[in-house]
């Protein structure tokens, strides 16, 4: 459909180059995996059965970042009420914001993780599955993220709230993705954790373009 | 082309109108008068979709009114949702594209709006002005046959006024209708719609 790649070039220059772009998200979550360990005595041994779950909470708090930018400008200066009179219903549009996001800053954390992981101290041989689950996470995570902010818009200065809402919707993912980490670095068969988090990024998927259309539309009258 | 019919819309606590019915035919402007804070934006917004009335109906010729929000409105609000950070091609562009236009339309925007200079420029650097004229040109680009206006003069100096005006004439030529909130007469000849005193 030709509505939803207009909307969808826009929303990814935006989230590229617009503020909180991936280098800010990527700089942060490097920060965030250099901090962690330092806060928790920095001793390697005994940092390595935590490795998998500092990375996923890294992972989680960067995604967070760059959510203001989606719904809230474009409600401060007046473009989402031009998407709303356009030729994609909402739910598409809600859809099409999250998938862009993803693309934009999700994709290049996903990339990163791998990297924070292994210097944490988990065995290089896992990094594809690091990187795997990473993408999946970060799926759901930019779903639930759209959710979030679309939430947020009916409140003044939203952009603190959208941290609230969202961080207890990010527990299922950060255990099913930290745990198939564990699951793998006990010689076990990450599958089964993998497979929640695929289905929890899917429910997200289903439930996101319906209740922040909803949102959006209650933030416009 | 568009019929309202005993609409009431509140506000929180306070109800803007009552029982408001009117008829916008096709080839029409019609300016919407009133004091600040009659409800002249709101029901703007009302009739675009984006507020729902507490009674009454909205219907456009022949067609949904969803459909009708797909593709026969163009909004035009005091706010251009334009990008600062972007630049003014892009944002035109964007803007052009999402409302229906082709690179035709896109051109004879440019062309009668004068903003081929402006088009390199962020629109962080352009005037007030200039952004509403950059905003205008979907309106130009796109053919919609519904303009919903507030105040779109608002920014502009006398002689893009009179040439705006121009352009509206054109669109009520072609059997487009123009709906516009306005404090000043509007530049073409158009009947009047007063909502009230406000408080």
């Amino acid at each position: 459909m030709r509505g939803l790649t207009i909307l969808f070039r826009r929303e990814l220059a935006l989230a590229w180059s617009g503020g909180g772009g991936p280098l800010l998200a990527c700089g942060f979550f490097l920060c965030l995996t250099v901090l962690i360990p330092l806060a928790a005595g920095g001793d390697p041994a005994g940092l390595r059965p935590i490795a998998g779950g500092i990375a996923w909470l890294a992972l989680a708090l960067s995604s967070i970042l760059s959510l203001e930018r989606l719904f809230e400008r474009d409600l401060e200066d007046g473009a989402l009420d031009l998407i709303a009179l356009g030729p994609v219903p909402l739910e598409l549009v809600v859809l099409t914001k999250a998938k862009a996001q993803w693309l934009a800053v999700g994709v290049p954390l996903a990339l990163t993780a791998p990297v924070a992981a292994i210097t944490l101290g988990l065995p290089p041989s896992l990094a594809p599955l690091v990187l795997l689950s990473a993408l999946i996470g970060s799926l759901g995570f930019a779903l639930t993220g759209a959710l979030g902010a679309a939430l947020a818009l009916s409140s003044k200065r939203g952009g603190l709230l959208i941290a609230v809402v969202v961080l207890p919707l990010f527990i299922p993912p950060v255990v099913f993705g930290a745990g198939a980490l564990e699951r793998a670095v006990n010689g076990l068969d990450p599958t089964p954790a993998l497979a929640f988090l695929a289905a929890w990024t899917l429910f997200a998927a289903v439930l996101t373009p319906f209740a922040g259309a909803a949102a959006v539309r209650n933030a416009q009258g | 082309m568009i019929s309202v019919s005993t609409l009431t819309v509140s506000r929180g606590e306070r109800v803007l109108f009552r029982d408001l019915s009117f008829h916008i035919a096709a080839g029409e402007a019609v300016a919407l008068t009133g004091a600040n804070g009659a409800g002249k934006t709101t029901l703007l917004r009302t009739l675009a979709g984006f507020i729902r009335p507490d009674a009454g109906t909205v219907a456009f010729a022949d067609i949904e009114p969803a459909l009708a929000r797909a593709n026969h409105i163009h909004w035009l609000g005091h706010l251009d949702g334009l990008k600062t950070g972007r630049r003014a091609r892009e944002e035109l562009t964007f803007q052009a594209r999402w409302a229906g236009a082709d690179d035709d339309g896109i051109a004879a925007a440019v062309d009668v709006l004068a903003l081929e200079p402006l088009l390199d420029l962020e629109v962080r650097k352009l005037s007030a002005g200039q952004r509403r004229r950059l905003a205008f040109a979907r309106l130009v680009a796109a053919p919609r046959p519904l303009w919903l206006l507030d105040e779109p003069f608002a920014p502009l100096d006398a002689r893009w006024r009179a040439a705006l005006g121009l352009m509206m004439q054109v669109h009520l030529d072609k059997g487009g209708a123009i709906l516009a909130a306005v404090h000043d007469p509007l530049p073409v000849t158009a009947r009047s719609l007063d909502i009230g005193a406000g408080r």
